[in-house]
């Protein structure tokens, strides 16, 4: 094996792309989620559907996209529709297998704030940028994926804010919700994989070759678990890295970012 | 009655102090030649609505037109914070209401079909509903279960830019298409700009693409470029380097209203401003064509 170099955005980037499958129809978020997808149909995934919220489906992006609504979406696109449509028809419908989620905190049950940190919504510490897209995605999708580095605050034990639904409060939280989606299947860091365990709490279920259970117990706000089975990802490839690289962000706008 | 107008007088005749506007256009079309003049204007205590607040309203939020605003995702797209919207929230002197972007959406289609409210599945996520009175639960009278609801928005004014319009406001628009149809539907009054005024003929050449009617247009504008630095699909692109470019300025309120004296203020029109960006950029931003394949109508 070659000692390949690479940054912790692309460590995350390459191993939810391997978590797609082929014919996947995926929900895309702009930034490390479409560099994870477009990465994935280059590789083992060439009939995975793409779908933008700006309502965009089938998007086949030719350039890297820098927002939602880049019209490099829109060219070559199966279909363009309204947002109504997208949500609706497309989304809530059922017609969704993939979303992908981040944000500013990720708790024990995989529920995400993307609104305000601190307790008064009213008077907010700080404000963020708030759901977008990412309720329904949550609620709704098939499954979904989270991307996010492997940090404590980012991994408190209960979110300021639920933007997003995980699996609320645990075991049944969803189905009591009248949830359709499965939720967060896989939460993606920098340092592994954490998976919701029987009760819906994320445990650890894998680790990236050299990083240790203990950083990943270090850097989560609640007493994290660790799988019996407890795996190894595989090493990122030369060719995974080249893609990336020299195809989907050769200035390195998303893959340098954290 | 005669609706091809300038920008001016449009904004003049149907934006009122206090006045719920939607600018639409969820990323691409978005009407700032249209915020820049009522900025100029000095058009007071507005409540903007839209999904994406986008740098529009964070212009016009700083040049103080702004009561309210109404969204559901406040960030500068591609690149980050919302600063002037997000510090102007976080210090207290700007109100908000917040939704989902389908929720969002689900308000305009309300207003657009009639509708007092529009019902939406549950999404688990409780605590918008908590803080936003607008979300409410019902019982679905046929299944029992409970659905969400959110109420119409009917926006006073709705300002939409297309790619093309008759002078009519039969409007043609094509790639991203957002919430343009839905605000237009849902609102009291219409603004329409356009890249291009075209004879009605164009317009009736392709029937399938006229997504807004023109006789629920008030005022038809011809304001070719009118989306910098979003963009209009087969037009131009978004000059992405502008956005980051307002990430730095709007990080001082001195920058700020330096750059709104010097872009908005001082330039009578939105013609003046885009010849004011100079060769290079409009070189940087234009496109290749890519036409789409016709169709055939058939001449019956």
């Amino acid at each position: 094996m070659t000692d390949l170099t690479f940054t912790p955005a692309e460590l995350m980037i390459v191993n939810a792309a391997r978590l797609l499958q082929d014919g996947d129809v995926v929900f895309v978020g702009v930034g490390q989620p479409n560099l994870a997808c477009n990465l994935a149909k280059r590789t083992h995934a060439p009939d995975l559907v793409m779908i933008y919220e700006a309502g965009v489906i089938g998007a086949e992006p030719s350039r890297l996209p820098l927002s939602i609504g880049d019209p490099t979406l829109v060219s070559g696109a199966l279909s363009v529709v309204s947002m109504y449509d997208i949500f609706a028809t497309y989304l809530q419908r059922g017609n969704v297998d993939v979303g992908f989620l981040g944000g500013a905190q990720i708790d024990r049950y995989g529920n995400i704030n993307a609104t305000i940190i601190g307790g008064d919504y009213a008077h907010p510490k700080v404000r963020l940028p708030g759901s977008g897209g990412a309720q329904e995605i949550a609620a709704w999708a098939n499954r979904c994926y989270i991307m996010t580095p492997h940090q404590i605050r980012r991994f408190p034990e209960k979110v300021d804010f639920l933007t997003s639904a995980g699996y609320l409060d645990g075991k049944g939280g969803r189905e009591k919700a009248g949830l359709r989606g499965k939720g967060p299947v896989a939460v993606v860091t920098d340092l592994g994989i954490l998976e919701p365990d029987a009760d819906g709490e994320l445990m650890l279920t894998a680790l990236h070759p050299t990083k240790t259970a203990d950083q990943a117990i270090q850097n989560t706000g609640w007493p994290l678990k660790i799988s019996q089975n407890l795996r190894t990802t595989q090493p990122l490839t030369e060719k995974e890295l080249q893609i990336l690289h020299e195809e989907l962000d050769p200035t390195g706008i998303y893959l340098k970012t954290e | 009655m005669k609706k091809l107008t300038s920008l001016k007088k449009a904004i003049s005749d149907y934006v009122a102090n206090g006045d719920t506007v939607y600018a639409a256009g969820f990323t691409h079309l978005i009407p700032f030649a249209a915020g820049h003049e009522m900025i100029r204007q000095s058009k007071r205590d507005l409540v903007l609505a839209r999904a994406t607040p986008d740098l529009i309203y964070d212009q016009m939020v700083a040049a103080g037109c702004a009561r309210k605003v109404i969204f559901s995702y406040m960030g500068n797209p591609g690149v980050g914070s919302l600063r002037i919207v997000r510090s102007e929230i976080q210090a207290g002197r700007l109100e908000w209401e917040e939704y989902s972007h389908f929720g969002m959406i689900s308000r305009l289609q309300a207003g657009a079909s009639g509708l007092p409210f529009m019902p939406m599945n549950q999404t688990g996520a409780t605590h918008l509903e908590a803080v936003n009175s607008n979300i409410q639960r019902v019982q679905d009278p046929f299944t029992k279960q409970d659905v969400i609801v959110v109420p119409a928005l009917n926006p006073d004014v709705a300002i939409v830019h297309v790619q093309r319009a008759d002078k009519d406001g039969n409007a043609h628009l094509w790639g991203i298409i957002g919430e343009q149809k839905e605000a237009a539907f849902a609102a009291k009054h219409v603004i329409l700009t356009a890249e291009e005024i075209v004879d009605e003929s164009v317009i009736r050449s392709d029937p399938n693409r006229t997504i807004i009617p023109g006789f629920i247009v008030d005022a038809v504008c011809h304001v070719p470029y009118a989306c910098h630095p979003s963009y209009a699909q087969g037009y131009y692109d978004r000059d992405n380097s502008f956005y980051l470019e307002w990430d730095k300025i709007s990080s001082s309120i001195d920058n700020v209203r330096a750059w709104l004296d010097e872009w908005v203020y001082a330039v009578p029109d939105h013609q003046i401003y885009w010849d004011k960006l100079g060769k290079q950029t409009h070189q940087r931003l234009e496109v290749k064509p890519r036409p789409s394949h016709p169709i055939n109508y058939g001449d019956y």
